[in-house]
């Protein structure tokens, strides 16, 4: 099935294809230059060999042309590389609005991995062929990194932060996944497979019997057992900002300027609610950090942006207004 | 005519600096800059041996799949080790603090660099950032990769952190030394008429070195200063629970430790700007270009460092701007390499073996700068950063380059250093030896990394193995081809033939004076009125006034 001396690893995702695609291409310029130096030494090497022991070489000092021409050629060529890659990347990092969000949890030496149903999986990943999958990583000791050699895509996964990820899967199977960021001893062990899978097959393995509870109905319970609700009142009247669609939004904060509220900086806010303002109201928010694990940051960070559907009051919203937006 | 026809038995001169004064106090507490120069040597072979050796095991180990020899713990241990020992206490001080050392003062006619006890020093601060890791690799080892990413070294290794980090540290004041001593010594030293542009190319490349160690080495001192705080003291710098950051700790190490690559490759680039026109007995192509190419380097080498932390959750903008650096930066390294076979042609081109070394590094150092490409790019780089690809990229610059430069330089200057000639043909063979070894050691792991083998991997799928056989088979290679130019130069050095002043015949000044040297390097101060590598005004080198390879003389505007 697979070649003895194989090259590229299978392509199984919307930017496998891409970035083999721009691989050959620096490849190919690769090769093109070390077979045109490779010749041109040894060429010279035999032409130019020594015929007598007190022979010397001509008089050459150099030549301006030459110089700025091999500058700016392999400059152009690498302009072109740096603008293809960059292109991938802002892709990579722009994740599009209609994902599968898929919480994840490294650890030293494992994953925890949660479906948004609350379906849970160790080491084991099953998603849906042909979806936008977004990865929200984080880990609750050192550094890891998620790494899907088949789908081309890796994003480290820091402690204290969130990183996302996404890609689509675009073809059925089982792939290796790795932790690719050393993380002490059992760092070469902290793996497994994402198995992609037919949607109606997938529906029904989520379906099947789990009994973990839903990350959204989980940080709701949370959210009210902390206390949030005293303040954070939907309805906007309360001494924090009311969190109805705020996920995804702007946020006006108190020095006038605005951020765009994704995962990280609820998280943020969570833990460190001093770092960034709501503007009109007051730093009054107490920390969470050390009080909630992980795992708990990530069930309210789902109950928030579940909040996102939720009619957002006239007043008393942490939404920026429209025309507030400014740069 | 014929140089060897008739020649006089050579004898070694009289008095050199090899025999000034006797006994072990002679040389630890010697200023001779050449003397200082073979205490380095002793220490870097040292280290580089012990790098090896867990090199060795660690090529051994990924013989199955499984990992049959060393547990999971020891083998984290033995990259760690294996990186800091190499890249430390090897790479950073080889070329420099060996072959600068001795031959900066010659080649620009002074007798000595301009501190000659600071330069003592900093083989003692050397010896004692040494002796720090030294223990921390017999108490418990290190297993937090060379690169000591927090909050993995901080808090949660079990290994020996502390001492390794105060040793990494103590040596960075020996690096700063150094840098400090070549620069005011090119600054102020040079012999009359050694104009900036009569330098040697090797002169402008540790000039360019110097720079970097000066400016760089303190940002690693400062962040091992802080991972060891927080490690001790449990200050929170970089540990997340306390609100440090992480990521922090990453900007500040790449922040020297990506100039660090040309510490170890510039000096390299010198030692080859050397030999190629040595031993094409022809002048360098574009002198200025290759030399403004050194600079510019050193410079831009400063603004790329986040090119290593692309995938970390960075801003997209800020890895977009480093990118474009980067690929910058590759630029002045394709300049360089034109220049080196520009100047082949037309010329009078020997093999003997530091050109064979000047040869290998030109393809190992083209394939290792190229394959830089893929990593500097962004869109390539999610999918092999922290693979093994990296892995085979940095060691075809750092082993492939750096080192081909520094045995390059060692057997060009083996003569000069010791009065005495290795054996040529045994030479040859090991230096082919070496490159057959190399390639195959590495470059399979390119193919690794690209099919998605994840570094610091004691056990891996077996999909993996043909290529990792194929590596430990080229590593048995590659430690024959190391060992072997290890011990017939030691051999050399007491009993090979004697070599002359000047064997080869080079141009630069060292060649001016007697083999060995004397202590004080001249007997009187040279004034130089020659150009670099120009062998058409020199009659004293013995040699035919006139190209004979039909090339007309052609004045370029360089
Ligand atoms: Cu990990
Ligand atoms: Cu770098």
């Amino acid at each position: 099935m697979q070649s003895p001396l194989p090259f590229f690893p299978e392509q199984a995702s919307n930017f496998a294809g891409n970035v083999d695609a721009l691989f050959s291409y620096i490849l190919v310029t690769a090769i093109f230059f070390t077979v045109l130096v490779t010749l041109l030494a040894v060429f010279a090497a035999f032409r130019y060999r020594r015929k007598n022991a007190s022979d010397i070489g001509a008089e050459i000092h150099g030549n301006t042309a030459l110089e700025i021409g091999w500058t700016l050629i392999p400059l152009i060529l690498a302009l072109g590389m740096f603008a293809w890659g960059a292109v991938i990347y802002v892709n990579y990092r722009t994740a599009p609005k209609d994902t599968l969000d898929i919480y994840v949890i490294g650890k030293q030496w494992m994953w925890k991995l949660q479906q948004p149903n609350g379906r849970k999986e160790i080491n084991e990943l099953h998603i849906p062929v042909n979806r936008n999958i977004k990865l929200i990583l984080g880990s609750e000791d050192v550094i890891h990194d998620f790494y899907v050699p088949a789908f081309r895509v890796k994003m480290d996964v820091v402690p204290g932060r969130y990183n996302t990820m996404w890609f689509r899967p675009t073809k059925v199977g089982k792939y290796h996944f790795f932790c690719s960021q050393y993380c002490g001893t059992n760092h070469a062990l902290m793996g497994g497979w994402v198995t992609v899978m037919d949607p109606a097959e997938y529906a029904a393995w989520l379906s099947g019997e789990s009994g973990d509870v839903s990350p959204v109905s989980a940080g709701e319970k949370l959210f009210t057992q902390l206390a949030c609700t005293t303040c954070h009142v939907p309805n906007g009247t309360g001494r924090g900002p009311s969190l109805n669609g705020v996920y995804g939004a702007k946020v006006l904060l108190a020095d006038g300027s605005t951020v765009t509220a994704d995962e990280g900086y609820i998280r943020e806010s969570i833990l460190q609610p001093k770092a960034k303002i709501v503007a009109g109201y007051q730093p009054v928010m107490p920390t969470f950090q050390g009080l909630v694990t992980e795992e708990q940051i990530l069930n309210l960070t789902a109950y928030i942006k579940s909040l996102q559907t939720q009619p957002v009051p006239a007043k008393g919203a942490g939404v920026a207004p429209a025309t507030s937006g400014k740069k | 005519m014929s140089a060897t026809a008739a020649a006089p038995v050579k004898t070694l001169p009289e008095h050199h600096y090899l025999n000034a004064t006797y006994g072990i106090r002679s040389w630890l507490l010697t200023v001779d800059h050449k003397r200082i120069a073979l205490l380095y040597l002793v220490s870097v072979t040292f280290f580089f041996f012990i790098g090896g050796f867990f090199a060795m095991l660690i090529r051994l180990h990924l013989l199955t799949p499984s990992g049959y020899l060393l547990s999971a713990d020891t083998y984290n241990r033995m990259f760690t080790m294996h990186g800091v020992a190499m890249i430390f206490f090897f790479l950073i001080p080889s070329i420099p603090a060996v072959l600068g050392n001795f031959f900066i003062p010659l080649m620009i006619g002074a007798k000595d660099l301009a501190f000659p006890k600071i330069n003592l020093l900093s083989w003692y601060v050397y010896v004692v950032g040494a002796a720090f890791t030294l223990y921390s690799m017999v108490s418990g080892g290190l297993d937090t990769g060379w690169t000591f990413y927090t909050p993995l070294s901080t808090i949660y290794s079990n290994s020996a952190v502390a001492p390794a980090v105060v040793g990494v540290f103590i040596t960075g004041f020996s690096s700063i030394l150094t840098g400090l001593n070549f620069l005011v010594t090119i600054h102020t030293m040079r012999a009359p008429g050694m104009t900036w542009f009569r330098l040697p190319m090797f002169v402008w490349a540790h000039y360019a070195t110097s720079i970097v160690m000066i400016l760089g080495t303190p940002v690693i001192a400062i962040t091992l200063a802080l991972a060891g705080m927080e490690r001790l003291f449990g200050l929170g710098f970089f540990n997340p629970a306390m609100g440090g950051d992480p990521i922090l700790f990453q900007h500040l190490f790449w922040f020297y430790s990506h100039p660090a690559v040309y510490i170890m490759i510039l000096p390299a680039m010198g030692v080859i700007s050397e030999l190629i026109p040595t031993f094409a007995r022809k002048q360098l192509f574009g002198y200025h270009f290759v030399a403004a190419a050194s600079l510019a380097i050193a410079v831009i080498g400063f603004l790329v460092w986040t090119h290593h932390m692309f995938l970390t959750g960075q801003s997209t903008y800020a890895a977009l701007a480093f990118s474009f650096l980067t690929f910058l930066v590759a630029i002045p390294s394709a300049v360089k390499t034109f220049n080196w076979v520009a100047t082949l042609y037309g010329g009078s081109i020997s093999f003997d073996t530091p050109m064979l070394y000047a040869f290998g590094f030109l393809g190992l150092f083209l394939i290792g700068g190229l394959t830089g490409l893929f990593l500097g790019c962004l869109g390539t780089d999610i999918h092999i950063h922290d693979t093994y690809f990296v892995v085979a990229h940095f060691h075809y610059i750092m082993v492939g380059g750096a080192i081909m430069g520094y045995l390059g330089g060692l057997h060009f200057w083996w003569p000069k250093m010791t009065g005495r000639m290795y054996p040529e043909w045994l030479a040859r063979i090991a230096a082919l030896i070496l490159f057959v070894g190399f390639n195959l050691t590495f470059f399979p792991q390119f193919l690794l990394g690209y099919l998605g083998m994840p570094r610091r991997y004691h056990v891996y799928p077996p999909e993996f193995q043909v290529y990792n056989v194929m590596s430990t088979a080229g590593a048995s290679i590659l430690a024959i081809g190391y060992l072997l130019p290890m011990i017939y130069l030691t051999w050399a050095a007491f009993f090979g033939k004697v070599a002359g002043d000047n064997p080869w015949p080079a141009t630069g000044l060292e060649w001016k004076t007697q083999s060995p040297p004397l202590t004080e390097n001249f007997e009187v101060t040279p004034i130089v009125t020659w150009e670099p590598y120009d062998f058409h005004n020199r009659p004293d080198l013995g040699l035919d006034a006139v190209a004979s390879n039909g090339v007309a003389p052609a004045h370029g505007d360089d």
